[in-house]
């Protein structure tokens, strides 16, 4: 069995991995992109965290597990909304950069 | 044995990332995604969270590859292939770095002992989704219909508005 901390250390990772994405990118698209990985690295922390513990109180032993099923949904629900903001900015502005989008910078 | 997959696992799960992250192909990073994506899965299964899984393959995989590929095709993703990163890039990955700096030794000092290793039955959770969580997942039901309508109204082309 692997310990606990080395699935943490990998969403770690993961999710430093995803947050430079989101700073360093310039197209939506691949700013959604990263920020699934950051929601990936969340539900693997929360996974393992399940699975290696016991539950407390009133929470079971697997309700880690559903808080990522819960995080998948809206992960899910959010990428259908951005496809959806992305086109009408695509078609507005016909460009997917986010630098670009700057009507409303001060 | 666990520990080789897990390895090969995690290294394909970073590997996907970084190809994410660094590419200068949009197609390419996502099929990177679904790299990472799909080597996720694997992890869940290491953690024995079958269930997971399989949802992560179906959504992940399945669904919202599928809705990025679609992005990337109706913005005409494919007439830009080179795209290029920010000009604070090297500002970037020093602040994520120096975010890995601080939480991955939080990690690593406070590590919490490991109590138990059996796997959580599908009935369980099943049992759990509709008792105890029954009202997050009727939001979670409703959430997923806000957000079809929006998109759908978002996305609407303007000629049919006239």
């Amino acid at each position: 069995m692997v310990d606990l901390v080395w699935f943490q250390l990998l969403s770690a990772v993961l999710f430093v991995i995803g947050l430079y994405g989101v700073m360093a990118r310039r197209s939506a698209v691949l700013i959604i992109m990263s920020i699934e990985l950051m929601l990936n690295a969340v539900n693997i922390n929360l996974i393992a965290a399940a699975s290696h513990m016991e539950g407390i109180g009133k929470f079971s032993d697997f309700d880690g597990q559903l808080i990522a099923i819960f995080i998948i949904t809206v992960a899910a629900a959010e990428v259908g909304l951005a496809l959806a903001i992305i086109l009408r900015m695509f078609r507005n502005k016909s460009t997917v950069n986010v630098d670009e989008i700057n009507l409303m910078k001060w | 044995m666990a520990w080789f997959i897990f390895i090969l696992l995690a290294v394909f799960t970073i590997g996907g990332a970084l190809g994410v992250v660094v590419t200068r192909n949009v197609v390419h990073a996502a099929l990177s995604l679904l790299v990472s994506l799909i080597a996720v899965a694997g992890i869940y299964l290491v953690l024995f969270a079958e269930f997971l899984a399989l949802v992560q393959v179906l959504i992940y995989g399945g669904a919202i590859i599928i809705v990025l590929m679609f992005a990337i095709m109706l913005t005409r993703g494919s007439d830009y292939p080179r795209i290029t990163d920010n000009k604070q890039w090297p500002l970037a990955a020093l602040a994520a770095l120096a975010f890995l700096g601080v939480l991955a030794p939080s990690f690593w000092i406070n590590t919490v002992e490991g109590t138990k290793s059996q796997n959580a039955s599908l009935t369980g959770i099943g049992e759990s989704l509709f008792t105890t969580w029954a009202v997050p997942f009727e939001i979670a039901s409703l959430v997923l219909l806000v957000a079809l309508i929006g998109a759908i109204i978002i996305a609407r082309s303007d000629e049919e508005e006239s």
